[in-house]
């Protein structure tokens, strides 16, 4: 699987893609201690949180994995900043492999690379003032030094997010989910970052909130020509911001395709009951078809394609092989033994 | 030695309450509200819900009133801190203090239930109310097995014997859909996954018959392909045993699904009460309409959101006359001035001065 690029390699405008991931993977060891193990007689338990999985951003591009809990989207966003080392794999940056930097090299990569969190109660320190967190990325790749300078930055940067400079006086519980979260992402453009990794930005916040973060992320997007991996359960959320979306299940890409094609012609039957389970807001009437079934227990995947027991179109042949990626004309990579026999009809889940 | 244990549920959300009613409740008011149904099973009659601080008194729910219909399901949409599960709280009596109704009524059947003592509100909820909780893990007590939990909801509200409560115990979770109930029975709530444990929630909301079920975001907490199955499964429970559900939530998608009528909460009043086409497809209060553009649909081009500037008033801010004013793109000087009420347009009733015909050519 990891040989195999899911992801279709096309001359991107600008060359190098902002990133390329390739095999990646990241396994935990959530083994019982190791007496126990030795007294119980119980084998090493590896949980394959990510396991092989291939994509590539253009610059200035939004690229969205989406998927449900425990499908292993955080750990990607996570193996990416840095915060989780790769198991295996290799993630270029620009060009550059980044993968098992250590932190002096990481540095001038990682001011380039920032993140946004999901809860935005959790990431900004309580006892910090708002100007001193959106300071703290200017002081610590020494970006600006006099205090001064540290000041106009810091309301400059305010202002972008629609605060007002004289906010950085007030501390983070002050503020609603929103703000905060504009907060955060003042913090994460305080160093000119080329890359945002937006890890469930939005799905702590009302709707209403949600819609005005959004249009925020769109509009600093277009201004300083900024490239999102943006990740997401919410597959509305994703087919309005996204340029290209990678699904995940279980560690595994199943599907990539530009947003317009995967949302308007769905192939992999994950991807199709993903999109089914979307609230009807138009009220035509569409009567939604749940899929049985939950998400299997990560440490014991099921056999060949991991979605076999879910799937309604599975045949032996998907319990014992794993599917390989397959390219279709239209830039969608489906991972499906029966898109690629033809067995799935096109259409979404509805029709069937 | 179960009985006593009086943190299992639904006696568990018994431990956290204090005695709400003895809060002082003024005389009926709601005999001139025009649509009173004769056969609404819940009125809800100008209920006021007050927090008392050391800095004044909080008004968290503000002259709100509505019917449920038996059978019928009534979504309850608004923003974190728009007052919808205090107001579900309020009806099952399980206010936290020193929270309190501080005026109005709640009737049940025609009954209040409002001001009941705290034994007497203990035997309705549960057998009348039924309420479903948003986090699956803490609605359960992980020291009892599901079997017992079911088995002791069921002995509290029914004559039945230890042996016929478990059949009807198995009985209801292959009814939830939980494959092989008699095995599942006896198993503890953490051998169970997310959407699995709502399922066990709802059994035991089910266990007594009760005639109106209070769910407060029962799905909130759950995967989306789960999510659709604890709604069609919520849904087809509620058609086939006839109970009216009140469903609190903050996504519109699950109303538009689920709920025959919905009333849209904003700041602690009601903005918009009124069928779920109509309040969906014909937003008639700018709250609405904002609420409505601001959620991203599919298959729907769109390069913006629309946008609702600023966020809810705190509740120690809340605007004089109607509280959506410094956010609304439509507001007048009367809307700074006077406080909207309920005004009835089509089969909706909106709190909005763009509605008041009176004053139209004022």
């Amino acid at each position: 699987m990891s040989e195999a690029a899911l992801d279709e390699t096309r001359p991107a405008a600008g060359g190098t893609p902002a990133l390329k991931v390739t095999g990646l993977k990241r396994y935990f060891d959530v083994s019982a201690p190791l007496l126990n193990r030795v007294l119980e007689r119980l084998p090493r338990q590896i949980l394959k949180a990510v396991d092989g999985i291939d994509f590539e951003i253009k610059p200035g591009e939004t690229f969205s994995l989406v998927g449900e809990s425990g499908c292993g989207k955080s750990t990607v966003a996570r193996l990416i900043v840095g915060l989780h080392a790769p198991t295996e794999g290799s993630i270029e940056f620009e060009g550059k492999s980044i993968g098992g930097l250590g932190r002096s090299e990481m540095a001038p990569i990682r001011r380039r690379l920032q993140m946004i969190f999901q809860d935005p109660y959790a990431s900004l320190n309580p006892r910090w003032r708002v100007s001193d967190i959106v300071a703290e990325p200017l002081r610590a790749f020494g970006l600006e030094t006099s205090s001064d300078g540290i000041q106009a930055r810091v309301g400059e940067l305010l202002t972008y997010v629609g605060l007002s400079p004289a906010d950085g006086e007030k501390f983070p519980h002050e503020f609603s989910g929103g703000q905060r979260q504009r907060i955060s992402i003042a913090r994460a453009l305080a160093s000119k970052p080329d890359f945002l990794v937006c890890d469930e930005p939005t799905s702590a916040l009302d709707v209403s909130v949600q819609a005005q973060i959004l249009n925020l992320m769109k509009d600093l997007q277009r201004e300083f020509g900024l490239t999102y991996l943006f990740i997401s359960h919410n597959l509305a959320v994703v087919a309005h911001i996204s340029d290209r979306v990678g699904v995940m299940y279980l560690g595994r890409l199943v599907e990539v395709a530009p947003a317009k094609t995967l949302f308007a012609t769905p192939r992999h039957p994950y991807t199709r009951m993903l999109l089914d389970t979307i609230p009807d807001l138009e009220m035509s009437g569409r009567e939604r078809m749940p899929v049985g079934g939950e998400v299997p227990n990560p440490i014991t995947p099921p056999s060949g394609c991991t979605f076999h027991p879910r799937c309604p179109y599975a045949t032996d042949r998907c319990k014992t092989e794993a599917p390989a990626p397959l390219h279709l004309p239209d830039g969608a990579t489906v991972a499906c033994h029966g898109v690629e026999e033809g067995r799935v009809p096109d259409g979404r889940v509805g029709s069937l | 030695m179960l009985r006593r244990d009086k943190s299992l549920i639904p006696d568990a959300v018994a431990a956290m309450v204090v005695d709400c009613p003895n809060a002082r409740v003024p005389k009926p008011s709601g005999h001139a509200f025009g649509m009173v149904m004769a056969d609404a099973l819940l009125e809800v009659r100008n209920l006021r819900i007050e927090f008392p601080t050391r800095k004044g008194t909080l008004v968290a729910v503000d002259d709100i009133s509505f019917d449920i219909a038996p059978g019928e399901v009534l979504g309850v949409v608004g923003e974190s801190g728009a007052g919808k599960s205090l107001t579900g709280a309020a009806i099952i009596g399980l206010l936290e203090p020193p929270g309190r109704v501080a005026a109005g009524e709640i009737r049940l059947q025609g009954k209040r239930i409002d001001h009941l003592p705290y034994e007497e509100m203990r035997r309705i909820r549960g057998q009348e109310i039924g309420a479903i909780f948003q986090d699956p893990l803490t609605s359960l007590n992980p020291l009892f097995s599901v079997g017992q939990q079911l088995v002791e909801t069921i002995q509290t509200h029914t004559d039945m014997s230890a042996a016929q409560a478990r059949g009807r115990a198995i009985e209801l979770l292959g009814e939830v859909g939980i494959p092989a109930p008699e095995r599942r029975i006896d198993q503890y709530p953490h051998h169970f996954s997310g959407g699995m444990r709502q399922r066990v929630v709802i059994a035991l909301a089910l266990c007594a018959n009760p005639k109106l079920i209070i769910a407060d975001e029962p799905t909130t907490a759950l995967d989306v392909s789960i999510q659709a199955q604890i709604i069609a499964l919520l849904k087809r429970l509620c058609r086939e045993h006839g109970t009216a559900v009140m469903l609190v939530t903050h996504d519109m998608g699950v109303i538009a699904e689920t709920a025959d009528r919905v009333a849209v909460m904003y700041a602690g009043r009601i903005a918009e009460i009124g069928p779920v086409r109509q309040v969906v497809k014909q937003a008639k209060h700018p709250y609405t309409e904002g609420l409505m553009g601001s959620i991203p649909m599919m298959g729907q081009e769109t390069e913006r959101l629309v946008q609702i500037e600023g966020s809810m008033p705190r509740l120690t801010s809340i605007p004089v006359g109607c509280a959506f004013n410094p956010r609304c793109p439509k507001a007048a000087d009367r809307c700074f001035r006077e406080r909207p009420e309920p005004i009835p347009v089509d089969d909706t009733r909106v709190a909005c001065w763009l509605y008041d015909k009176e004053a139209a050519h004022v």
